[in-house]
């Protein structure tokens, strides 16, 4: 069961990123397509498992840093995307991704979600979105629709769901993408963009919950979405397009990158104290001539 | 006790108490002469009441003291509220256009200004404050030349006119001081030393800055906020990231995220905000990830009063998350120890990759006080424990990110490492970092891990000094307190020896590890123990008792806002050595 933490040199292959235990998701669940997806865009980007960071919250999605072989974190329900934002400003260099539910990230977590979004740090955040809480054993979710019968709503949600996309528009997010686990080759491609994007990446992935969520079910996405990239007319640039589009639900379910915006820095750009690199790099002691100048300010 | 002298500059909020009291700190600072102040204030911006206390003497001044011999109401409220304090030989300088003095002691020195006679006080609000400034120092003994270069340097920033205006009122109040006034019996002392003056929250930033701390981050909450300023003023100089952020649990995720980067990392709050961030300290144990969170106490429950001072969150910081778990939690002993306290605390973090909590409170985090440059040392001893920065050979054994050692410790390596890769956890995982839940949970194998994390217990307690007694061996009484009441109660002791009666001390600084067998030493040889606490309950005598079964004699506790005098604490105990009771509780006698 061990792997062995070192890949010889060569290319980097599927292998390098199995991580040390297989997935304990129940069969058939939509998260391991998800995380198919982002051990081949990772392959296919060449980008080494040692520099790779995946963070996640609580949850059944949230698992997922023990199922790749990268550096990992678990965290707490609903902290991922501070805990990552951390460690990508004090080590900027690291690939960060970032992983979990729609509980995880739209509920217990949705404050964050919505400041990370603001500031653009060049995290990939990637919500494994069931519309339900699967590790609790089937509740609602904030993205459960209307009338949804569940556990915690045995007759019928009566809060209307948030619509992730259009949150993120409104947040600033620079990259806003909709994939499907039913839909590898897309999804795989979306990821691979959202990783190369400088800046905030959101994408929220539909990965059906097959245990406890019988309405959002593969087969009721499959016939209903729809890709963008298919649409030659649709331009990614334009925000307020994008905001149109990510409202559209019903028969037809768009998918795709809905916005994408490349003139906003990061923020890792601009802060001037990561001028002299990552963090981790600088001197522990700062210098002295600096340190007789705060001292002597007090005197 | 040495000599001291105390100034007291009343107003409400907004008439200007601050700029007086940064010129009389200058002005005692270059004369080499120690001071503390301290700041009884309101949360409002504009009107209340707010009361700087400010005392210098050519030894250490360590408190606020008993009383005051200079008082500068700026507004009736304050003439009304603090003249009381003055007793023979003291002085009140005040606008006789504006305000009455009421009935002062014997010996007390009323100095009337005739302000609108003096300054056009249509162009010059605060014309008064200037006036008087210039006042007392002629009385005090103070040669003019060291207040006009105070003052160039305050307001250059304003401009030549505005400097000459304050310069040319100053000098007003100053001649008008000589000519009418009786000058204090004793004129300000003056030596060769030289101090920096600073806060309890400049100096915990930069005690981390020293420490090597690169990441930091907050939300702003009274009194912790200065420490989230100087940051933010200094970081960029210093290479330290700083971040404002939503809320203290991102905060405290964030800090943990830095951390496990690999760099040493920071927050500061207050008691609703580290209420926030206790799930997060739990995650800080689990993942073991070295962290430390700064609780600048306030009076509570709930939003409490945001700009009154207690010791009211030591079971919260004891309780804090769910789960037992190493933590290590220090109290700083005054405004100085708030920088030497920040090394030390991450040394032990770091070694046993746990949260370390820093519990300070609003007396020490906004004070200021008076301390030797020399003392603020940046480059303390730093270790930073078994962390592994460098990549590794190729190897066939997988890295253990929690193997089981001896010590508990596990070797850390930071994320980015050829040869490490490895997930930390927050549920509860095996030695390579494999949620135990993933295979099925094993009771044996939470036990181990447990057993391991908590074996680190032993050698955090070996790596920190227990504390020790103060004073004369056989006293007859024994005081103890922790953190910021060192000064007080160690002031308190001097009044008691001047009525003969003698006292002893011990002042905890670690909380956990608490040593309890080397207290329980002290305690069982003391004659008449009193616990001396600014909270309700008598939190850490509850503590105490829980770990070492010790029941202290008595009592002083206050918890009315305002920080203990040391005629507090004296009067408490003369009333407990005659027997009349076991717990006295002091109240401030003069609304601030
Ligand atoms: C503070 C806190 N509250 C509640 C929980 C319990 N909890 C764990 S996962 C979860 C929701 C899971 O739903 P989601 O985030 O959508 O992930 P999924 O399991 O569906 O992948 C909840 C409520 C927790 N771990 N922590
Ligand atoms: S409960 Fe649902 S989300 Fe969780 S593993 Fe099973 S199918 Fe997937």
């Amino acid at each position: 069961m061990a792997t062995l933490n070192i890949v010889a040199p060569g290319p980097i292959a599927m292998a390098d990123f199995k991580g040390k235990v297989d997935p304990d998701w129940c069969p058939g669940c939509g998260d391991f397509g998800v995380l198919a997806a982002v051990q081949k865009a990772l392959v296919e980007l060449q980008i080494p498992n040692h520099r790779v960071a995946t963070v996640s919250g609580i949850g059944c999605s949230s698992n997922f840093p023990g199922f790749i072989n990268t550096y990992g974190m678990h965290t707490l329900h609903g902290r991922s995307l501070p805990v990552a934002s951390g460690l990508k400003l004090a080590n900027h260099e690291l690939t960060v991704l970032v992983t979990g539910g729609d509980g995880d990230g739209f509920g217990i977590g949705c404050g964050h979600f919505v400041h990370a979004m603001r500031r653009n740090i060049n995290l990939t955040y990637l919500v494994l979105d069931n519309q339900i809480y699967g590790l609790t054993t089937g509740q609602t979710s904030p993205t459960s629709r209307i009338g949804m019968k569940t556990k915690s709503n045995p007759y019928g949600n009566e809060d209307a769901p948030v619509n992730p996309l259009t949150l993120a528009l409104s947040a600033g997010a620079t990259f806003v993408a909709r994939g499907f686990s039913g839909d590898q080759k897309h999804l795989t491609e979306l990821i691979k963009q959202a990783i190369q994007h400088k800046g905030f990446s959101f994408l929220d992935i539909f990965s059906p919950c097959v245990t406890y969520n019988k309405d959002n079910t593969f087969q009721w996405f499959r016939p209903r979405v729809k890709k963008l990239e298919d649409n030659a007319e649709y331009d990614a640039t334009n925000w307020v397009a994008a905001m149109e589009k990510a409202t559209v639900w019903g028969d037809e379910i768009p998918i795709g990158k809905f916005y994408e915006s490349t003139d906003i820095p990061s923020l890792e750009e601009t802060e001037p104290v990561l001028d002299a690199g990552p963090l981790i790099n600088h001197e522990l002691h700062i210098p002295p001539d600096v340190a007789k100048k705060f001292v002597e300010e007090l005197m | 006790m040495s000599e001291t002298f105390a100034i007291g500059i009343g107003g409400a909020a907004g008439q200007g108490v601050a700029t007086p009291g940064d010129i009389f700190a200058m002005i005692f600072s270059r004369r080499g002469l120690h001071l503390n102040a301290y700041n009884a204030y309101q949360s409002i911006i504009r009107g209340g009441h707010t009361f700087l206390t400010i005392r210098t003497g050519i030894e250490p001044v360590e408190c606020m003291g008993d009383g005051i011999d200079l008082l500068i109401p700026l507004n009736q409220d304050t003439m009304d509220r603090h003249l009381r304090l003055l007793t023979t030989g003291g002085a009140c300088i005040y606008n006789a256009d504006t305000i009455k003095p009421g009935a002062a002691a014997d010996g007390v020195q009323l100095c009337a200004l005739p302000v609108s006679k003096m300054a056009d006080i249509t162009r010059n609000k605060v014309a008064q404050n200037t006036l008087a400034l210039g006042a007392a120092l002629s009385m005090m003994g103070v040669g003019f030349q060291s207040l006009e270069s105070v003052i160039a340097g305050q307001f250059g920033r304003k401009g030549e006119a505005v400097v000459k205006e304050n310069v040319d009122l100053a000098r007003t109040g100053y001649e008008y001081a000589t000519a009418n006034f009786k000058p204090f019996a004793r004129p300000l002392p003056m030596t060769e030393k030289r101090y920096a003056v600073l806060s309890g929250n400049a100096a915990m930033a930069m005690g981390g800055a020293a420490a090597g701390v690169k990441f930091y981050c907050a939300y702003p909450m009274s009194p912790s906020t200065g420490v989230l300023h100087w940051m933010a003023g200094h970081g960029r100089k210093a290479g330290i990231m700083v971040r404002q952020m939503e809320d203290e649990i991102g905060v405290i995720n964030m800090a943990i995220g830095a951390a496990h980067a690999g760099v040493r990392s920071m927050c500061a709050t207050s008691g609703g905000g580290f209420a926030l961030m206790t799930e997060g300290l739990g995650l800080s144990a689990m993942a073991e990830i070295p962290v430390v969170a700064i609780n600048c106490m306030r009076a509570g429950p709930s939003t409490g009063v945001p700009t009154k001072t207690e010791q009211g969150d030591l079971w919260q910081a004891l309780g804090a998350a769910f789960g037992d778990f190493p933590r290590v939690i220090a109290a700083p002993l005054n405004i100085g120890d708030c920088f030497t306290l920040m090394a030390e605390i991450f040394n032990v973090t770091d070694r046993f990759q746990c949260p370390g909590i820093v519990l300070c409170d609003l007396l020490l985090s906004e004070g200021r006080l008076s301390v030797d440059p020399k003392l603020l040392d940046f480059i303390p001893e730093i270790d930073r424990g078994e962390l592994i920065t460098t990549n590794g050979d190729f190897h066939e054994e997988e890295y253990l990110r929690y193997k089981f050692t001896e010590s508990g410790v596990s070797p850390r390596a930071i994320p980015g490492l050829l040869g490490y890769t490895h997930t930390v956890a927050s549920d509860e995982h095996e030695e390579n970092g494999v949620l135990i839940s993933d295979e099925y949970t094993n009771a044996g194998k939470r036990r181990a891990m447990m057993d391991k994390r908590m074996r680190k217990v032993a050698g955090i307690e070996a790596m920190v000094p227990p504390p020790v007694l103060e004073g004369p061996q056989d006293a007859q009484v024994t005081l103890v307190g922790w953190g910021s009441t060192d000064g007080t109660i160690r002031e308190a002791r001097a009044r008691l020896a001047e009525q003969g009666i003698t006292a002893n001390q011990l002042q905890i600084r670690w909380l956990v590890p608490l040593h309890g067998d080397a207290i329980l030493k002290i305690l069982r040889a003391a004659k008449h123990t009193i616990l001396v606490e600014n909270n309700y309950s008598g939190q850490f005598a509850r503590y105490l008792r829980s770990e070492t079964s010790f029941v202290a004699d008595g009592h002083i506790r206050k918890y009315d806002g305002e920080p203990f005098m040391p005629h507090h604490i004296a009067e408490g105990v003369r009333e407990q050595l005659s027997g009349s009771t076991t717990l006295s509780v002091p109240t401030h006698e003069v609304m601030v």
